[in-house]
């Protein structure tokens, strides 16, 4: 079967959805995903659609699903570039990307992740000052 | 009404609803429905083949171009010999599922829908009606 | 209507039979005529007589208001007249006085194209309804001519030939009606697209001033133009204002909160202003909420948009003392 592929940059996790998924490729993709998160310690999940030409309830799902467990384990997901009658498509149909972020396109996106990313990173020294 | 093309898809498989979701994109644009309205018809359509395979256990959609004075439109009827719907009421309202999907299926379709007709006899099988108008 | 022919094809046989000897002046094609009923009389006088036909319903358009107002050349009339009578002869030989019909499908697409250029050029729906009713007396004449004094036969060749031609000038009609109606939809797109501009304040803000009442078709082009400039403009923040919409009831509320809901999924901020007193009065008594940042003017919801995109206003220097004052 196959897969989308998933790529790590830094501490950030990288899919850029390119074909009309089938149901059984959404599902595989949300679990390599997570998968990939627990091994890497991903802190962000980027998520680019923006060759998609629809967003059903299902991949829908799919996307809250992935936030959803991502959170679990300590990483952010953004979504990145929704068409526009994609998005007006998904607020007729009622869905609501609860927990998710969303970004015009990769570049915003990453810079999201990365203000996250160095947040945990000035976090971390601090932590460290106090130990000493 | 007229109606000047009828065919006939299968919905047996996940592959089925990808082949419908593109066969019902490419009739949207011979119609000329603008990409917003092409977007909500696909989404529809997907919606409901989703339906008729994980709850109608499988079966058919009938995608049609139809024409009332100078309107075209895009009507797709969804047909399954599964358990059928009870309640259909219930079956409509957001967030009701018995299967795996967020239960918008329905209710999302109706509202992405310029027509929405659904006729259920339990033991027989669902009949779902939508169109898109341009 | 083929409840009417039948008895008139036993009336028009009846004289043959019981008085051949009174056709005094007949010829042979005449006699033909008398076994035909209304359909074959007029697909056969309307083959025969082609050029008449063509001549005296020429003359009639010539007299007729629409060549006088100058819109249409007389060549160009002409033309359309003859590729007319030629096809609506063929499709008489071909399908009988059934307009509907196949055989009348060429016959139907070229007076729609003559129907819909008419449209264009201004004319009337009753000027171009009469380009195919000026037919009916030259028609009526050759009937006459050929069939002479057998009324029951020439009855039935005029009832045929009213028919379709009835059908024909309602059909002219009616495509008429429908490029008006085409050029009409086409312009309501143009209004509801220019009256909905977006505006570029800043890099990455974009406003949407409204001006004048939303209907749901309108703020569907409003929508997708707004969320299509987000996307085109990269922009971080829209800003809707809302100062020049008169009322908003429930619908309207809806749909601005969609537009924001949607711009959020693409990754975009929307700001609402200009929601004036009244207006918020009215949404609370309707029970609405606008669960969005919202904003009393345009002004204060750019100052908004320039602090969340990281940017201040500062003076350069210190205002004038006239200024001042």
């Amino acid at each position: 079967m196959d897969r989308i592929p998933i790529l790590k940059l830094g501490g950030a996790l990288i899919v850029t959805i390119q074909v009309d998924m089938h149901d059984r490729l959404a599902l595989a993709l949300e679990e390599d995903l997570t998968a990939m998160i627990a091994r890497t310690g991903a802190r962000g999940v980027l998520i680019e659609i923006s060759a998609l030409e629809i967003v059903d309830s299902f991949i829908g799902r799919m996307l809250v699903s992935i936030a959803a467990v991502s959170r679990m384990l300590d990483a952010e997901t953004v979504v990145a570039g929704m068409r526009p009658a994609v998005a007006i498509t998904l607020v007729e149909l009622g869905l609501e990307l609860t927990g998710i972020k969303t970004a015009l396109n990769v570049e915003r996106g990453m810079t999201l992740i990365q203000a996250r990313l160095s947040e945990d990173h000035d976090r971390g020294s601090d932590l460290e000052g106090l130990e000493d | 009404m007229k109606v000047s093309k009828t065919e006939t898809l299968p919905v047996r498989s996940g592959d089925d609803v990808v082949r419908v979701r593109q066969r019902v994109r490419t009739l949207a644009v011979e119609i000329g429905l603008g990409l917003v309205d092409q977007t909500k018809i696909v989404t529809a359509a997907s919606e409901l083949a989703r339906n008729t395979l994980d709850y109608g256990g499988g079966g058919d959609v009938r995608a049609e171009i139809v024409q009332a004075g100078i309107r075209k439109g895009l009507r797709l009827t969804f047909e399954d010999r599964g358990p059928g719907i009870a309640d259909i009421e219930q079956a409509l309202t957001d967030r009701f599922t018995t299967g795996r999907g967020m239960g918008l299926g329905l209710g999302g379709a109706k509202r992405l829908s310029n027509e929405f007709h659904i006729e259920s006899t339990p033991g027989t099988g669902t009949r779902v009606t939508i169109a898109r108008w341009k | 209507m083929d409840n009417c022919l039948a008895p008139t094809r036993g009336t028009a046989m009846a004289p043959i039979e019981g008085a051949p000897g009174s056709l005094k002046a007949s010829n042979e094609y005449k006699d033909k005529l008398m076994t035909m009923d209304g359909a074959e009389v007029l697909a056969g006088t309307v083959t025969r007589d082609e050029t008449a036909i063509l001549d005296a319903w020429l003359a009639g358009l010539r007299a007729g208001a629409s060549l006088q107002s100058g819109r249409i050349r007389e060549a160009e009339l002409q033309t359309q007249a003859k590729s007319v009578l030629a096809q609506f002869k063929d499709a008489l030989a071909e399908g009988g006085p059934d307009a509907d019909g196949e055989a009348y499908a060429s016959l139907r697409e070229t007076l729609a194209e003559i129907s819909r250029s008419r449209a264009i050029q201004g004319f009337t729906p009753t000027d171009t309804a009469n380009f195919v009713f000026a037919l009916k007396e030259p028609i009526f004449e050759a009937l006459r001519r050929a069939i002479g004094s057998d009324t029951p036969a020439l009855a039935a060749g005029i009832v045929a030939a009213g028919k379709v031609l009835d059908q024909l000038g309602l059909h002219t009609t009616e495509v008429f009606l429908a490029s008006r109606e085409e050029v009409i939809g086409r312009q309501g797109q143009e209004i509801a697209e220019l009256s909905t501009p977006v505006v570029r304040l800043w890099d990455g803000i974009l406003a949407l001033p409204l001006i004048g009442t939303l209907d749901s078709a309108r703020t569907g082009v409003v929508m997708e133009n707004l969320l299509q400039a987000i996307v085109d403009e990269e922009a971080e923040i829209a800003i809707i204002d809302i100062t020049g919409v008169p009322t908003v009831d429930t619908l309207v509320a809806q749909h601005l909160l969609k537009t924001v809901a949607a711009a959020r999924l693409m990754g975009a901020d929307c700001i609402v202003s200009g929601i004036r007193p009244q207006i918020a009065q009215t949404m609370v008594h309707l029970g609405v909420e606008l669960n969005v940042v919202s904003k009393a003017t345009l002004a204060d919801a750019f100052a908004v948009a320039l602090k969340q995109t990281g940017r201040r206003v500062v003076r350069q220097q210190a205002v004038p003392a006239v200024e001042r004052r």
